[in-house]
This record gives C-alpha cells, sequence and structure tokens, in this order.
C-alpha cells in the first residue's frame, strides 16, 4: 500500500514559548523536517491539529501569518488533558501538527475594502493571522481597525502586539475591558464589546467585518453590525466545533450539513443563516 | 451485468476450500452463545443455517472497533514517529444480508471523499462479499424504503439466493468473477429465476425521497425531542450499525511510548460534540437524536448522493429502550413542515 497516512502528524521543535495571560500560551513551532519546513504552506484562518504524545491532539487555529514564513504560531488556554500536557512544554521540546486544514478568509475578495476585526478574550488568535497578513499587505486595503476586548486587563492576549498596534499609525486599535476587570492605570475602553462597537460609529460602506469570541458576544455583536449597515455577507467569522480528524470523516464537527473542519471554520454570516444554530 | 449460475448446496464445501487454498480467510454467521455473529469459519456446516441477522454488523472487517493509527516513543526533547501498515487479511466474508453488503457503500463514501483513508482502504482492497438474499425478515426491517432488497445485489461481489437444491449465484463484479475462476466448476450454467418470488416481503414502510426532502424544514419541530425523550444516549445503536462511521482518536500511551487509536464513537454520547469551554452544540438528547437521523437521510444524500441507512433494523433490535428507527422516520414522515 502506497497510500499515505492521513493521521500522521509532522514533527515540530517548540523555538519560543510566550506566556499570553493566566493558562494562556503561544507557542512558535519549527518542523523537525528541512523537507516538510520548506513544502508546507497555509492560508490564514486555517487549523491543525496538534498532539501533545502521550495525551492526544487538540484542534486550534494557526495564530501566526502566512506571510511570516519558516514557523507556525498556536495560542491555547491550559483546560484538558492534551492542553496541560502542552502547557508543560518546553523550548525545544517536541510536538505534533497536522495541517493545514479548512478554508481560508478571503482576503482577494477584501481588496480595496476597510476592514475591522472584532475579537473577545481567547478568541484573537485565530483573527490575529488574519490582522497579520492585512498589515503585510497593507497597500490592499483601507482603513483597518481592531476591536479587542477581554474580562481583565489580565485575560488580554499578545500583550506586545496590541502595544505594537496601538503605535502604527496605519491602523486604530480600540480595547477594551469589561467593567471591573480594568487595573488603575488602564488606558483603554471600559464596557462590553457589543456598545463599545456601536459607539465607534464605524462606516459599514466598503467595510468587511471580521468578527471571533465567545458565542454571547458574537451574538450580542452581530445586531449592532446589523444596524450599523453591514450586510451578512460582509460580516465573517470562525467557528470552532470539536473535532478529532480535522479531515472530514470523524463527524461530529458539523453544523446542519456543512462541516466545519472542509467548508469551514471561515463562514460569513449570510451562510451561517442557512444553517442550523449548532455551534 | 450479473451473470448467473446455479451453485448447489453441497458445492459449498468446495468453494470453501477453494477459497481458503487461495489464502483466504472466512468469515460467516456463526449460532454462538445463543446470538448469531460474524467468525472465522473454515466448513459450510460451521455457518449459521437459518438466521436473520448478526446483532454487530459486518462493517467491523473493513473498520475495526479499535485501530491503530500510529506509534510513537519519546525521549527528552526527542519524539520518534512510526507509521502504522494496516493488517489487511485477504478476506471473504460468507453469508451476509444484502443490506450489510450494501453498507460498505455507505462508509466508502466517507473514508474517500476527499482525504483518503488508507486504513479503510487496504481492508477493503483485501475484501470479498458473498452476499445471501433474505427468506424472512422481520418487524424491524425496511431496506425496501431505503432503496434495497432481500435480494439486492449491490454490494455483493456474489449474490446468493437459495432455491431448491442450492442456490442462484450472480456473480457481480470483478472480485466476484476472481472467486467463481478459483472453482469455474462449481458454478453451474443457470436461468434466472423470480427471486421476489422466493425470497422475504418487506413492505415499503415511508416516502424515503419525500422524507428526505421534508427534513430540513422540519427541524426544529418538537418530534426530534419526543422521540428521544427516552433515549439514555448509550450508543448501542451507532455501534451495530453497519454504516456508522464516525470515530474518535484516542492515546494510548506511557511516558515512554505511546500509540493513537482509531476506536468507533457515537453521535448519541454528550462529549461527542462538547467544546473545551464547557458549551456544547449538541447540548440535549434530543438535539443528538436529530443528528442521527438527519445524518442519514440529509446530510448524506446532500454530500454523497446516497443514503447513511441501509434499513437493516440492527439498531432497533438492539436499542434498549426500544426506539424503533422505522417507527420513528414513519412518524417524521408524517410530520407537517
Amino acid at each position: 500500500m502506497s497510500e499515505k497516512n492521513i493521521y500522521l502528524p509532522y514533527l515540530m521543535r517548540i523555538a519560543e514559548i510566550t506566556e499570553e495571560s493566566p493558562a494562556v500560551k503561544t507557542f512558535r513551532l519549527e518542523f523537525v523536517d528541512e523537507i516538510a519546513a520548506q513544502s508546507f504552506d497555509f492560508k490564514t484562518g486555517q487549523f491543525g491539529l496538534y498532539s501533545a504524545f502521550g495525551e492526544g491532539e487538540s484542534t486550534f487555529c494557526i495564530a501566526s501569518s502566512p506571510t511570516r514564513k519558516g514557523y507556525i504560531e498556536c495560542t491555547f488556554r491550559e483546560v484538558g488533558r492534551v492542553t496541560a500536557a502542552l502547557a508543560d512544554k518546553e523550548v525545544g521540546d517536541i510536538v505534533g501538527f497536522r495541517g493545514p486544514y479548512g478554508n481560508v478568509f478571503p482576503l482577494e475578495d477584501w481588496k480595496g475594502k476597510n476592514l475591522v476585526f472584532i475579537a473577545g478574550g481567547i478568541a484573537l488568535p485565530p483573527l490575529r493571522s488574519v490582522i497579520w497578513n492585512c498589515l503585510d499587505l497593507r497597500d490592499w486595503f483601507q482603513d483597518i481597525t481592531v476591536v479587542y476586548g477581554a474580562r481583565s486587563v489580565k485575560d488580554l492576549v499578545y500583550k506586545r502586539e496590541l502595544k505594537e498596534w496601538s503605535e502604527r499609525p496605519d491602523m486604530k486599535l480600540v480595547t477594551t475591558v469589561d467593567p471591573g476587570g480594568e487595573t488603575p492605570d488602564w488606558q483603554g475602553k471600559i464596557g462590553f464589546i457589543p456598545p463599545v462597537v456601536e459607539q465607534l460609529g464605524l462606516a459599514a460602506e466598503n467595510t468587511v467585518a471580521i468578527v471571533c469570541g465567545p458565542p454571547i458576544m458574537i451574538k450580542l455583536t452581530l445586531p449592532v453590525l446589523e444596524k450599523l449597515g453591514f450586510p451578512p455577507e460582509r460580516i465573517f467569522t470562525t467557528l470552532e466545533n470539536r473535532m478529532k480528524c480535522g479531515v472530514g470523516k470523524c463527524g461530529r464537527c458539523n453544523t446542519g450539513s456543512s462541516y466545519v473542519c472542509k467548508d469551514g471554520p471561515v463562514y460569513t454570516l449570510a451562510e451561517l443563516n442557512e444553517l442550523p444554530a449548532e455551534y | 451485468m450479473a451473470n448467473t449460475y446455479n451453485l448447489s448446496h453441497e458445492s459449498l464445501n468446495s468453494l470453501f476450500g477453494a477459497l481458503r487454498k487461495d489464502g483466504r480467510r472466512i468469515m460467516a454467521p456463526v449460532e454462538a452463545g445463543g446470538r448469531t455473529e460474524l467468525a472465522e469459519v473454515e466448513t459450510p456446516a460451521q455457518v449459521a443455517s437459518d438466521y436473520l441477522q448478526t446483532i454487530l454488523s459486518a462493517k467491523e472487517v473493513a473498520f475495526p472497533k479499535v485501530e491503530r493509527l500510529l506509534s510513537y516513543t519519546i525521549a527528552p526533547g526527542q519524539v520518534d514517529l512510526k507509521d502504522t501498515e494496516p493488517k489487511a487479511v485477504p478476506t471473504v466474508l460468507f453469508g451476509v444480508r444484502p443490506c450489510e453488503a450494501k453498507a460498505f457503500g455507505a462508509l466508502d463514501a466517507v473514508f474517500n471523499w476527499d482525504y483518503r483513508d488508507k486504513f479503510f482502504n487496504a481492508r477493503i482492497e483485501q475484501l470479498a462479499v458473498i452476499g445471501l438474499s433474505c427468506t424472512k425478515a422481520d418487524e424491524a426491517c425496511f431496506c425496501t424504503s431505503v432503496g434495497g432488497g432481500p435480494a439486492d445485489a449491490t454490494g455483493s461481489d456474489i449474490l446468493l439466493t437459495p432455491k431448491e437444491g442450492g442456490y442462484l449465484a450472480e456473480v457481480c463484479t470483478e472480485k466476484g468473477a476472481a472467486i467463481l475462476n478459483l472453482a469455474p466448476d462449481l458454478f453451474k450454467p443457470g436461468n434466472g429465476v423470480d427471486k421476489a418470488a422466493i425470497t422475504a416481503k418487506v413492505e415499503q414502510a415511508f416516502d424515503q425521497p419525500a422524507l428526505t426532502t421534508k427534513l430540513p424544514g422540519i427541524f426544529e419541530s418538537e418530534v426530534w425531542t419526543d422521540q428521544a425523550l427516552r433515549c439514555i444516549g448509550c450508543g448501542a445503536c451507532a455501534f451495530v450499525c453497519p454504516t456508522c462511521v464516525c470515530f474518535d482518536i484516542q492515546e494510548e500511551a506511557d511516558p515512554k511510548k505511546g500509540e493513537r487509536l482509531r476506536c468507533w464513537d457515537s453521535c448519541g454520547f454528550h462529549l461527542f460534540t462538547l467544546h473545551a469551554s464547557g458549551h456544547n452544540p449538541r447540548e440535549v438528547q434530543g438535539a443528538r437524536w436529530r443528528q442521527r437521523v438527519y445524518h442519514k437521510f440529509s446530510y448524506y444524500p446532500e454530500r454523497y448522493d446516497m443514503l447513511g441507512c441501509v434499513g437493516c433494523g440492527k439498531c432497533t433490535r438492539a436499542c434498549p429502550v426500544d426506539m424503533n428507527l422505522k417507527e420513528h422516520l414513519i412518524e417524521a414522515a408524517g410530520v407537517k413542515a
């Protein structure tokens, strides 16, 4: 049999670990195999299955931009068996990666448009890949705005990058924390994401909104965007249903007949409106 | 088109001998401990003579309950990963029911759309199916409502239909012809018989195309919750089902070595879709039961242009709380859209 084993991961060496917030870490992963490192390619929006050998696999997005070559990054919160084992790893340790899987954000279609990214809590990682991808192709787009909120200041991830984005003249960053989550020196906004978005007075015309966050945030943010005049075709999100295979076989990530691992994870609100709310 | 022959009862001995001489394992329904299940046999005398259905399905010959996908050893700063070559023994599945033979097509659809699953394919490549038409059926059977029938040859490489003195043998595929060529003298020229007259009568229970068309419109119907009220989420239906293909991937490991295993799973389990956050897209049993029905009767037709159900009735017979798929589908077909 010469068929390939589709469940066989790449071996990846942890090149760098960043502590993002309590229990949230980012790994920079480099391919152990040189040929794999050369041939590997992905597009923003895609995800993978990450192995802690001895414990199993978990599904996370690729949190880095495809414009940054030679490595991938993932950001995860320690919640279960696999993520706990990953969190114990140190620089130089080996983990597994299968991917890239799933569809992509259609950056080509967004050329010449304004982009508004709206993320809550641990949902910034999938958008971070797109944000850096778009910043690295800055000429393609008009205004770029990022709205990012978390429960509290300590829960904000990518603090280094938030600082960098806040200082860039070619984009606008708005950060907010839930009331009570602020620190004495907090410079950002205080409030939940939906009203913060509403107060920004975004122009929906020629603008694409990319939203990712906990279900309650998405649920309350979508009506705000619709009120601002965003048509469902121009509101994008990325779903993260439970997966085991990532390749359209294990049978659990579907929402209606749509397999999040194959037909997603990127969907427009128009597409989601056609599907049952099984996410 | 199938070539039709006569095969006498007595000639089965020689056929089994020829198959074994060719290095093939023969799996057939065997009666043991009050139930009939597939087991390896050497002679036709070991095969259950008068059985309705096995409790478990035949899918296990191509898709085992548990199988290793890869293995590895772990040392500080190092992992040695080892690919697994699936163990595929040349196998003849003898005497399985037409519904079960047909079910391999539904498994193949999932394992080979887009990415190809080498584990399933290695076994299927080594598998030949000699189906056996049904001369009886029970109230759980509904093959004729899902495009099959008691003498349907789909999925069989050779289909045997019992008749006076032996069998009508339809050689349907190249794999079937290869078996014939192992013992060509046993297959006597034969004329077609009216199979319908000598096989089981299974009344059509519902209009499946109409049901499939209707399902998207009754997703929110209370019928799914109502039907699932007594479901205990045990997953027996999925484990006996010949088409249920959903699986889990689990790690079996110690600090130095491990293997990654594929195990049967069930959409009836709460854990099946549970997110790390605690959120569950299919939070209640009704939603999970609905997924089971929709996967087989709505999503399969939409994605693969076939049904994910062959009407064998195994789930109904296995259900400890008497959920009856045929009855539930009849009820669903009657729901006002």
